[in-house]
């Protein structure tokens, strides 16, 4: 028991306890709260399989931009304490047997089905931690592992989505 | 002879116009949109008399045709529905029948429309009422005009409607509801025959006209039908075209209220008074009198023997409805059946039409019927339209209709009662009114037809001097109800009443001189009348000594002789004025035992078999789609639901 | 030992925790924070799949960060209609957002 082990058994513990409090806690605001555990355990996890630029993609993106967006929209439109879970019976207990059936489901076949090149959690190589420059290199160029296209793709998407969110959320 | 259209197109305007539109545009009262109705619907009523007039004087100064006879002429003919061989035609026909009817038609129509300025003044529904009269008048004319029998069929129930529209203008009272739909169930049933006469004419003679070529498919055994050219042996032997005819007859009997389907005019009596003088006395009732006579051709060279049922259904409804008038105490009533009375007088005049002599299938002597039936059917029109009137003058003027709360009222009501004499001698066979020559003519075609019927209608004939007697003395003379007059003194109604008294009065006076036989024959060739001296000598002894027998018996204002009568006869007196219980009759067979046995089961039947098995299926469509409307709920959640779950699924699939 | 196959797990359970609020929240924005959860643990799985079969290979990386960038697109827009529809309804209940139903 090393080191990441320890840390990976504290995120995940971290991970699966504040992932369900997000879906079953009846304040929103605790549910934004728990979210947020959620993306920094998920970064933690990014940390320890070494891809520390998406780790702090996540940080940055996730936790800084989308939760705080979250966090205001329900500030917005949430004045009083809203009722989130008010179903039926029947509902919640179906939606919770069709959750764990298919939780055991997934579960059953990554145990019963080995991975190839299984191994244990190491600290990664060096080339298999792409630095910032890589990354920037891949991103920018075109050829055989070059990401440009869909960079540009998600750069016109953004742009659209800002056009839009304007558009749909201004004040008319 | 273009013109004639416009005699159908008028009414036919002036309804919609009348009935679609508002008059009413100031809003302020009724007084002028009563006034606009009425303006709209006479004036163009009177440019219809005026053209039926044109019409008749241009068809009868026409030249004759080289047999003597006046010429057919089908101004307006187009096929409406063409059906291989078979085709409705719509147009307009001009016969001498047609073109008199016309003249009758609007001629009484006309006078109605005036008389209603007055007589329905200041009534609800003063506009729908002129709106009917349009349609009626619309329809009745159409009828008459009409160029085949299906084309009389359809004008001929548009007239049962505007009937059964006008008995139950007083949509407010049970009575007349009750009535209009006695009226409009009892004509429909006969219409039923009349329609299946129709249709067993056209499908064997291949066509609607009123007259076939000669050539009929007759079914030669059960294999093929062969187009075989038939003579009149043939057609007499078999027995489709006499059937069709008598069935035609039932319908044209239930119009024109013969027994025993006459139940329905009486109570017709609901409407208003000038609707029953232009509908249920001069117009529309005669309608099955039309209807025979336009078949007449047909009936006497393929069915001579057929109209023995004319006849005699006739002799019999004449008797019946005299007996039931003696004693009814409505002078409506009276009227109505008088009107009964005297419409099977006509029907016996064609019945007893015998075929001629030699190689002429119809001659004028020996159908003298025709002649006379056509005759009284144009004066009796017009003296029981003017009856009509006359007694709606008297009902406005003493607000009842019973007997008993009249009385003196010759003095109040002066025109009135000079107009409802003339009318009653007319109608009684005083000689020189128009009655008078008409009835003389059909009995002397019942005399020549058999000894038996010329007496019988000899008989009625009395029997109607009688009764009109009865009811003009009645009314006019006996006693003075001047204490029940005392808060309402009657007075003689307005001149848009009294006008169309005096105008009916003074046709029927001269009615009689017009040379009939000339115009309207059974063949189209111009008959000389020649008085029977027997037999008007006779009718008129008979009439004279009916007429003081009335005088006798309810002239005095005490009436011990007719006390003493009904003291002598209770019974009969009772059956006779409840028309010897046909009605109830009628009621025990439609509610006891049709209602009852027959219909109650299969309605049950049909409520709880029929309507049950589509309930049921409603009931399960309805089951079936609550239980499956949950999958098409709009929620995005139970979308997703069913997804993943459909996906979990698929996985365990392909995994096992 | 930890294996790496452990981060499955811990994905999967996020990812089925997704599905549950997803289904039984009647909130909007709840369901949406629901989305972010799986999708968060779409991305863990792509970045636990390239570490596991290709180390060397960069490709579940630049598929997670796409994945991120569009997961803040959508929530940007989502968050966008969902101001909209309060603004408009004064509710945002998937329940109750019927005006647009039929």
């Amino acid at each position: 028991m090393n080191a990441q082990d320890i840390m990976f058994v504290i995120l995940a513990v971290l991970i699966v306890c504040s992932s369900i409090a997000t879906v079953v806690t009846k304040s929103i605001v605790r549910a934004a709260t728990y979210l947020l555990f959620v993306l920094l355990g998920t970064a933690g996890l990014y940390f320890l399989l070494g891809y520390t630029f998406l780790g702090s993609v996540q940080i940055m993106v996730y936790a800084g931009g989308i939760i705080v967006l979250y966090v205001f929209s329900i500030l917005l439109t949430s004045g009083k304490q809203e009722r989130l879970t008010e179903n039926s019976r029947l509902k919640s207990l179906s939606a919770l047997l069709l959750s764990l059936v298919g939780l055991a489901v997934v579960v059953g076949i990554f145990w019963a089905h080995g991975f190839i090149g299984a191994e244990t959690l190491t600290a990664p190589s060096e080339a298999a931690t792409p630095s910032m420059h890589q990354i920037g290199e891949h991103m920018l160029s075109t050829d055989r592992k070059g990401y440009l296209l869909p960079f540009e793709a998600v750069s016109v998407l953004l742009l659209a989505c800002i056009v839009g969110g304007l558009l749909i959320a201004r004040k008319r | 002879m273009e013109h004639t259209i416009f005699i159908l197109l008028l009414p036919l305007f002036s309804f919609l116009l009348i009935g679609v539109i508002d008059m009413d545009i100031t809003k302020t009262g009724k007084v002028w949109s009563h006034k606009a109705a009425g303006l709209i619907g006479t004036s163009s009523l009177a440019v219809v008399t005026l053209l039926s007039y044109l019409t008749a004087y241009e068809y009868f100064t026409a030249e004759r045709l080289t047999d003597g006879t006046f010429a057919t002429i089908v101004p307006y003919n187009f096929t409406w529905l063409p059906l291989g061989t078979l085709h409705f035609d719509l147009g307009i026909l001009l016969d001498p029948i047609s073109v008199m009817m016309l003249v009758v038609i609007s001629t009484v129509s006309l006078m109605v429309h005036l008389y209603s300025f007055g007589y329905m003044n200041g009534e609800k529904g003063f506009q729908r009422y002129y709106a009917f009269l349009s349609l009626f008048t619309m329809s009745m004319l159409g009828l008459v005009l009409a160029t085949n029998i299906f084309q009389m069929y359809l004008f001929w129930e548009l007239v049962g409607v505007s009937s059964y529209l006008l008995i139950g203008f007083y949509y407010t009272s049970p009575a007349a509801i009750a009535a209009s739909k006695k009226a409009f169930i009892v004509t429909r049933f006969a219409d039923m025959f009349f329609l299946v006469g129709i249709l067993i004419f056209g499908y064997f003679a291949e066509s609607f006209s009123f007259s076939f070529s000669g050539t009929i498919q007759l079914a030669e055994g059960a294999a093929a039908f062969q187009t075989v050219n038939i003579s009149k042996e043939v057609a007499a032997a078999g027995f489709l075209i006499p059937t069709a005819l008598v069935l035609m007859f039932i319908g044209g009997a239930g119009k024109s209220a013969m027994f025993p389907l006459h139940i329905w005019l009486p109570d017709a009596m609901e409407g208003p008074t000038p609707v029953s003088a232009l509908i249920h006395a001069a117009t529309m009732v005669v309608a099955g009198v039309f209807q025979i006579a336009r078949m007449f051709p047909m009936w006497m060279e393929y069915a001579p023997d057929s109209l023995s049922i004319v006849v005699w259904v006739g002799a019999l409804t004449a008797f019946y409805a005299a007996a039931v008038a003696c004693v009814q105490t409505d002078i409506k009533r009276v009227l109505a059946f008088s009107t009964i009375s005297q419409i099977a007088f006509m029907m016996v005049a064609l019945g007893a039409c015998l075929p001629g002599h030699g190689d002429h299938l119809i001659d004028n002597h020996s159908s003298l019927g025709y002649m006379a039936s056509m005759f009284h059917l144009f004066t009796h029109a017009m003296f029981k339209a003017c009856l009509f009137l006359g007694a709606g003058c008297i009902i406005h003027a003493v607000h009842s209709n019973e007997m008993s709360d009249m009385g003196g009222l010759r003095k109040y009501m002066p025109i009135t009662h000079a107009t409802f004499l003339i009318s009653c001698l007319a109608i009684a066979g005083i000689p020189g009114l128009s009655g008078f020559f008409s009835k003389d003519e059909i009995i002397t075609a019942c005399f020549a037809y058999s000894p038996l019927l010329g007496w019988w209608m000899t008989v009625v004939a009395a029997m109607t001097a009688f009764y009109m007697f009865r009811l003009y003395y009645g009314i006019f003379w006996g006693k003075d109800n001047s204490e029940a007059y005392a808060h309402h003194t009657p007075h003689e109604a307005s001149w848009t009443m009294t006008v169309p008294l005096i105008v009916l009065s003074l046709i029927t006076i001269v009615g009689g001189w017009i040379p009939f036989g000339h115009l309207v024959s059974a063949t189209g060739q111009a008959y000389d009348i020649h008085l029977n001296t027997q037999v008007a000598v006779t009718s008129s002894v008979i009439a004279i000594v009916a007429i003081g027998l009335a005088t006798w018996i309810f002239a005095g204002k005490q009436q011990p002789i007719a006390q003493k009568m009904y003291a002598a006869a209770p019974r009969l007196h009772r059956w006779a004025y409840k028309r010897f219980y046909l009605d109830e009759v009628y009621q025990f067979v439609t509610h006891r035992i049709i209602f009852r046995r027959i219909s109650s089961p299969i309605a049950r039947f049909d409520r709880r078999v029929i309507d049950g098995f589509f309930d049921f299926l409603a009931w399960g469509t309805h089951r079936t789609a609550a239980l499956i409307r949950n999958f098409q709920s709009g929620n995005v959640q139970h979308y997703a639901f069913a997804f993943l779950l459909g996906a979990l699924l698929l996985l365990l699939l392909m995994i096992f | 030992m930890i294996q790496i196959e452990y981060f499955l797990f811990v994905s999967a359970i996020m990812m089925f925790a997704g599905i549950y609020g997803f289904i039984t929240r009647k909130s909007t924005l709840a369901i949406l924070l629901s989305i972010e959860l799986m999708l968060n643990a779409a991305d863990i799985n792509f970045a636990v799949f390239n570490r596991l079969l290709y180390p060397n290979g960069h490709e579940g990386l630049f598929f997670a960060i796409f994945g991120i960038a569009i997961a803040a697109a959508e929530s940007a827009v989502a968050i966008a209609i969902m101001i909209n529809i309060y603004r408009q309804l004064q509710n945002i209940s998937v329940d109750q957002l019927t005006k647009m139903k039929w």
